[in-house]
């Protein structure tokens, strides 16, 4: 990647009370990106992003916005803007007010001022709301009004706590697909606060992940869904099954492990690891197979009793009961014409059958 | 139990509420009634109609002037409390100050000490300091009791304010104080106008007080008080009574108005 950060993270920590609500964090934000932070609340995401807008300072450590240290500057004085949780749009003022309320000290004439104002109020799709109040708008649209508010003041960075966690899931996911568009479009560095990795996946480019103050991995969704580095990151993106293994022998780049339940697997490392040492082995539910009979020789497959599932629609999602150790594995089903998860009986016999490319192997905890 | 009862009750309620309102008000509208009475006593049967009480009103300068003193002494002190209240207000509720609760109870006690204690102690501790009596003790005295009226009804408006729209408006570029000026200040205006009005109505009739710890300067309740034990200046005194009762009646009634155009024109035009 091309290294021109517009945010650096340098080191930087800050601590509540005991709490290390940041902890040591380093990385870098590149110009342009639609990058996300994700982590569980409470691990120091939003305190990173209002680290950034200048609403916290780091007690160690320094930020830069396009190369130049901000620790000093006020928040007014920063050039970035953000989008609020709650969306904070001014309740003594109509909509035209609010998105114009960063004006003022522009210079611009009331005419280019207005001018501006409705071609934000067309870029959000809200043309002639301009006399509404806040308590007139329906949560989707104080959105829009917080983001057009933010975006006419040509933010080198936009800063977005959560702004969706409010909405309901299809204009959730309506909004998504616009902000996604919007930030190619606009080209402006979009940082994206959220706790939903589903969201994540969705709209970064790339996505932080974030536990107890720190940082665990920094990568595009796809590798961060595919190849987690540890076992938390693979946890919390998604659903996985994990099984513990031991590495018993190295040959060339493959990996020899002896894992519960699997037996002797094979499996691809460009890591080094060391023999004898344990590991996790992941499979993700959907991709395991699902067989009413035995698949034959060669596949590799576990046999199990289907236990609890849940419908939901599309898919399916169903516990499938070892036979020979007690554990549980999830599976999912991709509910069409070829195969229904209502075919399945509780307590029925099936067997799983996964490819040696599934397998996630995991060092880390 | 069934619908015919329930139907009942509503006119039951007017009941109440006819008893309730003329409670309040028949009383106060003696004073109109007896302010335009050709008779220099306060009782029935009426004599006749005029206005010559208002005349002397108009004409009395030790009644025009105690009506200045008390106007005077309210406008600032209201001016005064509220903005101490805000101060206060501000601090509690921005700030996680350690024992918070019992410093707010602190600030609080002149709700709950009788006004005649105050009274009494404030005029030892004035004496005792050599400080004379005048307009402005009395002012000093009503400042103590109408601060935390002020504390109260601004922390209840402050508490509730989201502290984001001030981050939103740094965000967006202006300074704390013009943040003050152009977000806090509109959204907790109702607050500071109640403030305003309540702390000047508490000012403006407060009795005890002012007989303690004024001189030769009286505000209007004690001009009143001491108008009553001559039957000649009780009738201007009526016609005063009636006069700031009615201006109060329409000041309501016009901000009320106000209020309701405003919150018409707003959902109009947003149409």
């Amino acid at each position: 990647m091309i290294s021109n950060p517009i945010i650096s993270f340098n080191n930087v920590s800050k601590t509540f009370g005991e709490i290390k609500a940041v902890d040591n964090v380093k990385f870098n934000i590149e110009k342009g990106e639609f990058f996300s932070i994700l982590g569980p609340s409470g691990c120091g995401k939003t305190t990173l992003l209002r680290m950034i807008a200048g609403f916290e300072s780091p007690d160690s450590g320094e930020i830069f916005i396009d190369g130049q240290p901000i620790s000093n500057l006020p928040p007014n004085q920063r050039p970035v803007n953000m989008v609020f949780q709650n969306y904070a749009i001014f309740p003594h003022l109509n909509v035209h007010a609010n998105i114009g309320f960063g004006l003022r000290k522009s210079g611009l004439s009331k005419r280019v001022s207005n001018r501006k104002i409705h071609e934000m109020l067309e870029l959000i799709k809200l043309p002639g709301y301009g006399n509404r109040r806040s308590n007139e708008l329906s949560g989707g649209q104080r959105q829009r009004v917080a983001l057009a508010r933010a975006l006419i003041k040509q933010p080198k960075v936009l800063l977005l706590d959560e702004p969706l966690g409010a909405l309901d899931k299809k204009l959730r996911e309506q909004m998504q697909i616009e902000l996604r568009i919007l930030q190619k479009e606009l080209g402006i560095t979009f940082i994206f606060v959220t706790h939903d990795q589903e969201e994540a996946l969705t709209l970064s480019d790339r996505i932080a992940v974030m536990s107890d103050g720190k940082v665990l991995e920094i990568a595009p969704p796809r590798q961060l869904y595919r190849s987690p580095a540890s076992y938390f990151v693979a946890n919390f993106l998604g659903n996985m099954n994990f099984f513990k293994g031991r590495v018993t022998d190295s040959i060339d780049q493959d990996l020899k492990v002896s894992v519960d339940i699997l037996g002797e697997i094979m499996i691809n490392s460009s890591a080094l690891v060391k023999i004898d040492k344990t590991v996790w082995i992941g499979i993700r539910p959907e991709n395991l197979k699902i067989h009413l009979h035995y698949p034959g020789g060669n596949k590799m497959c576990v046999q199990g009793d289907i236990g609890p599932s849940a419908y939901m629609g599309d898919r399916s999602y169903c516990y499938v009961n070892t036979l020979n150790r007690h554990k549980t594995i999830l599976v999912s089903i991709q509910n069409g014409d070829q195969f229904q998860s209502t075919d399945l009986n509780t307590h029925q016999r099936v067997w799983l059958e996964w490819s040696k490319e599934s397998l996630i192997l995991i060092t880390q905890n | 139990m069934n619908r015919s009862k329930g139907k009942l009750l509503p006119s039951g309620l007017y009941v109440y509420a006819i008893f309730y309102l003329s409670f309040i008000y028949i009383p106060i509208l003696f004073i109109p009634l007896f302010s335009l009475n050709d008779s220099k006593y306060v009782s029935f049967p009426l004599k006749g109609l005029t206005l010559a009480w208002y005349q002397d009103m108009i004409n009395n300068p030790s009644m025009i002037n105690a009506l200045m003193n008390s106007f005077k002494i309210g406008l600032t002190v209201s001016f005064l409390s509220t903005i101490l209240g805000l101060l206060t207000a501000k601090a509690v509720t921005k700030y996680r100050l350690p024992g918070k609760l019992p410093i707010i109870g602190f600030m609080l006690t002149p709700l709950v000490i009788p006004e005649i204690i105050l009274g009494i102690s404030l005029l030892i501790l004035l004496s005792i300091i050599n400080i004379p009596l005048s307009l402005v003790t009395v002012g000093f005295a009503h400042l103590l009791l109408c601060v935390p009226f002020s504390i109260l009804i601004l922390i209840a408006r402050m508490e509730n304010f989201d502290k984001s729209m001030e981050e939103a408006s740094l965000d967006l570029g202006e300074n704390s104080w013009m943040t003050f000026w152009r977000v806090t200040f509109p959204i907790i205006l109702p607050g500071i106008v109640a403030s305003l009005l309540l702390t000047f109505t508490i000012s403006f009739d407060e009795f005890v007080l002012a007989f303690f710890l004024s001189s030769t300067e009286q505000t209007l309740p004690i001009y009143i008080w001491s108008s009553l034990r001559f039957p000649s200046k009780l009738p201007p005194t009526l016609a005063l009574g009636a006069t700031i009762f009615i201006a109060s009646f329409l000041i309501i009634t016009f901000s009320e108005w106000l209020r309701k155009r405003g919150a018409n024109l707003r959902s109009q035009s947003s149409i």
